[in-house]
């Protein structure tokens, strides 16, 4: 199938500004679908709200568009009544780790099967440019006029550390690895991490007078590199990207079918 | 036919109606005095096969029960005081959606953790305006154990006909005190399953074009039917739209659904009304002590009336009105500060004549109180 098979032509054109990091990985993932053949029936995507959520509505899968943060909440909802059926999470950064950060560790915590897609562009775009819990110390934002002092949340680290049994990290930059990385999280059997570094040109990066898109990706190019590299070891600043965790773990909905079990055989 | 006895708590109850009325799936958190309902589930529901989960919160509670939902799944949550204020949001959602779901309230003492312990029928207004903008919806209530039986069936049967959450409220007194329930038999209350489109694969299928009944049939998800749903306002293929005209329409069907069949939705029993002189209103454990009032007075000739509400929302003001216009006196019995008083108030053709008893110290109203304030009101003294 093309790629605009699984666009609904409908509900185009799209919000997006021009050089958004959004459309990028919502065109990896559709292709990361269609190597691994999957069927549109059996797809559910569930998002929450920002610009990163939108994703959801664009494509022709069965989409929730939900609440700012909860898309887990009602995915685990999803998940638990049609198991057999691949969920597909997209976030934004304060809607994975600000206000849905409650739901985001315990969804990990749990291994559940649900496939969680993290656009980190640092910022809140869709209410016009106000910090993040990703947003890097002393960067500008609408709400941190004078630079923010938050220091921010390592998504790799924290779903690391909340249970993801894989758990990944690209940039809108690497396109190939990130389909092959997109494949790999959805084909997992558990809870599965992949933080994409993505650009929002409109506020993170005139904010911070990082340059349009293209400089933008160039940025993620040049100071990321694959993990385990020489070169993290010369320069500790560059952020990694690849898979950290990938590992078999007992899976939520797996474990619910032995409760099931247990609890038909002490009737 | 021999029935089933059983002795059992109110939350006991509210599980078996839920079990018995088809639920498939509950997610919920812990909290006083709806404990045991969450408690109880996660036996029984795996032992018919069904899925409970203990969420990290009431909040995720609410929004795991709407996606079980969208998978064609009858689906619950049950909560007290403040779990329901942090529910708000997602019934709101569930509302806009429309999503067939059960809530029910336990109610407590409020505000905020107010008095876990203790009896309050103060969520009244709450269950219906918890959620912010206009809306409708449906909330049904209980003051004995048949009874709490009953409306939680009810409960499904309304959230699956009109698509929408249902809220069932409660209270400490009822959910907690033990009494008898004759279990009803299979299939002696009808059960109401939701409607299921009829539209083909591959032909256009509109999750939110209102048939002329005004419902909706929908089409699980993972079916053949891919279709978008979201908490904006949307068209008829639940896609996001800012288009007046649209939203004109969209708030008058969510509305009118429910506040055009007040009557088909209203649930009353009515005790001695048809020659009273004095009518008390109540609904939910305080109408037990107002059913015991009107019993007692009726033995010395006095000719009192009960009107128990079972329906809250949307109010059957109608029905208020008609059966209080040859009142002398309307009492309104409620633990809170006259949440239904306004609502009587507003109904009825001369509200001077519309009183409170009341009581909102976390204990339960008793006979005498009422007794009591009746002699006020019929310039007795106390
Ligand atoms: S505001 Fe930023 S995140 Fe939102 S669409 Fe524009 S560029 Fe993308």
């Amino acid at each position: 199938m093309a790629v605009r098979d699984y666009i609904r032509e409908r509900f185009m054109p799209h919000i997006w500004c021009a050089g958004c990091g959004h459309g990028i990985v919502m065109n990896n993932l559709i292709r990361a679908i269609e190597v691994l053949g999957l069927k549109k029936n059996d797809i559910v995507m569930v998002s929450g709200i920002g610009c990163s959520a939108r994703i959801s509505g664009y494509l022709d899968f069965h989409t929730l568009h939900t609440l700012h943060g909860r898309a887990l909440a009602f995915a685990t909802g999803v998940k638990l009544g049609r198991p057999d059926l691949h969920i597909i999470v997209p976030m934004g950064d304060g809607d994975a780790t600000a206000i849905g950060g409650n739901h985001f560790i315990h969804a990990a915590r749990r291994n559940i099967d649900i496939t969680a897609v993290i656009m980190n562009n640092h910022i809140y775009g869709m209410t016009g440019g106000q910090y993040s819990p990703l947003s890097v110390y002393g960067r500008m934002a609408t709400t941190a006029p004078f630079g923010n002092i938050d220091q921010a949340f390592d998504i790799v680290g924290l779903a690391q550390s909340a249970g993801a049994s894989f758990v990944a990290r690209t940039t809108s930059y690497h396109a190939t690895s990130m389909i092959k990385i997109f494949q790999k999280a959805i084909t997992h059997k558990g809870f599965s991490v992949v933080e994409v570094l993505s650009q929002c040109p409109t506020y993170y990066g005139r904010k911070n007078r990082l340059g349009d898109a293209v400089e933008m990706m160039e940025f993620f190019k040049k100071n990321t590199t694959p993990l385990g590299s020489a070169a993290k070891e010369k320069n500790p600043d560059l952020i990694e990207r690849g898979i950290f965790v990938q590992e078999d773990r007992p899976e939520y909905c797996a474990e619910y079918k032995k409760i099931i079990k247990k609890a038909m055989g002490e009737q | 036919m021999n029935k089933k006895t059983l002795f059992l708590q109110g939350n006991e109850v509210c599980v078996e109606a839920a079990l018995y009325a088809g639920l498939d799936f509950f997610a919920g958190y812990p909290i006083t005095p709806s404990t045991e309902i969450v408690e109880h589930l996660a036996s029984r529901l795996p032992q018919k096969g069904g899925c409970f989960i203990q969420m990290e919160d009431e909040i995720a509670s609410m929004c795991a029960i709407i996606g079980a939902s969208l998978t064609g799944m009858k689906a619950m949550t049950a909560t007290s005081g403040p779990g329901f204020s942090l529910m708000q949001e997602a019934i709101g959602y569930a509302v806009m959606a429309e999503i067939p779901c059960v809530i029910v309230n336990v109610q407590r003492g409020g505000p905020s953790t107010g008095m876990p312990t203790s009896v309050s029928q103060g969520d009244v207004m709450q269950a219906r305006w918890g959620t912010h903008g206009d809306h409708a919806i449906i909330t049904l209530t209980a003051s004995n154990h048949q009874d709490v039986f009953a409306m939680t069936v009810e409960a499904f049967n309304l959230a699956e006909t009109y698509r929408t959450p249902v809220i069932l409220l409660l209270d400490e007194v009822v959910g907690h005190m033990r009494e008898k329930l004759l279990m009803p038999e299979p299939a002696e209350i009808p059960l109401i399953e939701r409607l299921h489109t009829s539209v083909k694969e591959g032909t256009d299928y509109h999750p939110y074009l209102p048939r002329e009944d005004g419902r909706l049939p929908m089409s699980d998800f993972g079916g053949v039917h891919r279709y978008n749903v979201t908490g904006l306002v949307h068209d008829m293929w639940g896609f996001p739209t800012n288009n007046p005209k649209i939203a004109h329409g969209l708030m008058r069907h969510i509305v009118d659904k429910i506040e055009n069949r007040v009557s088909e939705i209203t649930r009353v029993k009515e005790y001695f009304l048809d020659d009273a002189e004095g009518i008390l209103l109540s609904y939910g454990s305080s109408a037990r002590s107002a059913l015991h009032v009107v019993k007692n007075r009726r033995k010395s000739g006095e000719r009192l009336g009960l009107l128990e509400l079972q329906t809250l929302w949307p109010f059957p003001a109608e029905l208020v009105r008609e059966r209080c216009a040859h009142a002398k006196y309307v009492l309104v019995v409620e633990l809170n500060m006259g949440q239904i008083l306004q609502e009587v108030k507003k109904a009825v053709d001369d509200p001077s004549k519309v009183f409170l008893a009341n009581k909102v110290d976390g204990t339960f109203i008793t006979p005498t109180d009422i007794r009591n304030v009746i002699r006020l009101i019929l310039g007795k003294g106390v």
